[in-house]
């Protein structure tokens, strides 16, 4: 059953189709299509990830064309553990229900629940694909439904998603022109192939531009530090389920792809010895996580304060990958998996106040905290998270990371990570402080406010156990699935 | 003579980097939301302008197999680039109309389409 990897797209992009026809004249039955689409894709997901971990690495040649010449699909350890992140998150996120996280059930005739399949598949092709320019067209396909999905937000939204289109699409062509130097040099697309292809051609400064290419590109997509201009709006501007998927998976799979080019693409040495990609990618990392937090601290609307701890929280992946030794990409990746639980969490969290009391201002909470004990208890579960207090999965990501920082003997990235955990608590405390211990200001919609429905709270309150679960089984995920994974490392 | 060899050989080049510095210039520096979406498609069209110049062999017969030219990979051009340039051309028109039918929605909501006006719109809005 080698074929696992295109069963978990097969479902996404038919029910996809599905979802958006039968959405035309009952808006229920695409909500029904969708969740069963994404559902099928979690089982084969799960079932790939199993596979891997009992076997090694599944490849599937598409159409049965062998490599270099055809296509191939690869669930290797990294691909499986993230598209199981993916297909889990937006299982959650799409069972959500639209009245709460569209804003408002959407006319009949908007395929949002297509799109937001799309988006799945996109970002689940992007991770299980082994061809370069195959790569290229999910890395579009899922920017483009994410610029559809963005403007369901309103007027300022278009705006925000016309801005992330512009810069999306210099990514994306940066790293087309990154995959034509690669392609003209070693003259195969296939990434096993170029792996194989690429040593002799190191000293080359074409291969040296491609890398640079493709890493700016990337680096734009991961909103690394000073190519995030067009996160906050984006973000902050989205319904909070696009906003959940937005935070919690595509930018991260960004991260992955820089990951892959690192150990599968290029040897590691490449990228740590012989250009400094890794060094860059570190401070730059560093510098976001700061600049992330300030911001973070500065803002009174309660989605756009995520949206900036967003950019912090990606900086966390990027400085993972810049500490470039087992731990620290040990850390970076359990934080990818931490903080798709994390921020979904908390943009699903924004998404119930707001259908609750109509409130998305920080000051305005007030009391709200003993008027939904449940809703908000979970929020208190991933703000811990966010700043790392244990036994929440957020401390052991932060944990790899400082160990890894220590070993790499780069004290500086160790006291980014300890000062920035203060300046999480500080906005989330914030937060924390507004919703249980001020006293109302009775403001009437927090004093007619109750505990949201079980359709809103139970994503919710699955997120939030999950984010307790994650870090109690944490030693199992680093053992089994990422330890294989940076075995590649120096 | 060299010089001038080499600028033969590499002169399309240079223009692939002229319009890629165009795209970029249009996309970051011009303030008009739709002068940026020009500037999009003619940084896009450059990338495929070098693929397609990376597929180009001097004499090259059509990628079809003819007995009189014979099996001979080098009497063909790459046809590779050309296909992945055609999934390229795809990706572009889908991102030009996603990004017209913004436009149309921006020019509605606001009466412009000038990128400062729009911010300051915006932050009114919000204050």
């Amino acid at each position: 059953m080698s074929s696992l990897s295109v069963l978990i797209l097969a479902p996404l992009l038919l029910f996809c189709f599905i979802s958006a026809l039968v959405g035309i004249w009952k808006l229920k039955w695409s909500y029904a299509a969708a969740v069963t689409g994404v559902a099928l894709a979690l089982a084969a997901a799960v079932a790939g990830l199993c596979r891997v971990l009992a076997d090694g690495e599944l490849r599937y040649f598409l159409g049965g064309w062998p490599p270099p010449f055809g296509i191939e699909y690869v669930l290797d350890h990294l691909s499986a553990f993230m598209v199981v992140i993916i297909t889990f998150i937006g299982l959650i996120a799409v069972i959500y229900p639209p009245e709460a996280g569209l804003y408002h059930t959407p006319r009949r005739g908007i395929p949002a629940y297509g799109l937001l399949l799309l988006l799945i598949a996109g970002l689940s092709g992007v991770v299980v694909t082994g061809d370069l320019f195959n790569l290229f067209v999910f890395l579009e396909i899922y920017s483009l439904a994410s610029y559809a999905l963005i403007t369901l937000g309103g007027d300022k939204a278009v705006v925000a998603s016309f801005r992330y289109l512009i810069l999306g699409t210099i990514a994306g062509s940066f790293y087309l022109l990154g995959v034509g130097f690669i392609y003209f040099s070693t003259g195969t697309l296939n990434m096993a192939d170029a792996a194989r292809l690429l040593p002799p051609l190191y000293g080359s400064p074409t291969i040296m531009a491609a890398v640079a290419l493709i890493v700016v590109g990337m680096g734009i997509k991961l909103a690394l530090f000073p190519l995030h201009v067009w996160l906050p709006d984006a973000h902050s501007y989205a319904p909070p389920v696009v906003a959940a998927i937005l935070a919690a998976i595509q930018v991260e799979v960004a991260a992955y792809v820089i990951v892959r080019f690192m150990l599968t693409v290029f040897q590691p040495q490449y990228f740590i010895d012989v250009l400094p990609v890794t060094t860059v990618i570190g401070w730059v990392a560093a510098a976001g996580i700061i600049f992330g937090s300030v911001m973070a601290i500065a803002q009174k609307d309660f989605k756009r304060m995520l949206a900036y701890s967003t950019v912090a929280q990606v900086s966390y992946i990027g400085l993972g990958i810049g500490l470039a030794n087992p731990l620290g990409l040990i850390g970076g990746l359990l934080h990818i998996l931490n903080h798709a639980f994390m921020k979904s969490c908390l943009f699903l969290v924004a998404g119930g106040i707001r259908h609750q009391t109509g409130l998305h201002a920080i000051p305005q909470f007030a009391g709200l905290g003993r008027k939904m004990p449940l809703m908000m208890s979970a929020f208190t579960v991933a703000a811990l998270s966010m700043v790392g207090v244990p036994p929440t999965a957020g401390f052991f990501s932060k944990w790899y990371l400082v160990l890894g920082g220590i070993e790499a003997n780069n004290w500086a990235f160790v006291a980014v990570i300890l000062a920035s955990s203060l300046l999480t608590a500080v906005y989330f405390f914030r937060v924390i402080e507004k919703l249980f211990a001020t006293p109302s200001s009775g403001d009437p919609a927090v004093e007619q406010a109750k505990e949201p429905p079980a359709r809103i709270l139970s994503p919710i309150l699955i997120l939030a156990t999950g984010i307790i679960v994650l870090g109690l089984i944490n030693a199992l995920i680093v053992s089994y699935v990422l330890q294989p994974v940076v075995a590649l490392l120096p | 003579m060299v010089v001038l060899d080499i600028f033969m050989s590499r002169y399309v080049y240079v223009l692939i980097i002229v319009l890629l510095a165009i795209g970029l210039y249009g996309m970051l520096g011009k303030r008009n939301l739709l002068k940026k979406l020009i500037g999009m498609n003619i940084f896009q069209t450059a990338i495929f302008l070098f693929f397609i110049e990376g597929a180009a062999k001097a004499g090259g017969s059509v990628p079809v197999i003819d007995e009189i030219i014979g099996m001979e990979a080098a009497q063909y051009i790459n046809p590779l680039p050309h296909v992945l340039i055609l999934t390229g051309i795809v990706v572009g028109i889908s991102l030009t109309g996603v990004a017209l039918a913004f436009l149309l929605v921006i020019y509605r909501a606001y009466k412009t389409l000038d990128d400062r006006a729009i911010m300051a719109n915006m932050k009114e809005i919000s204050e």
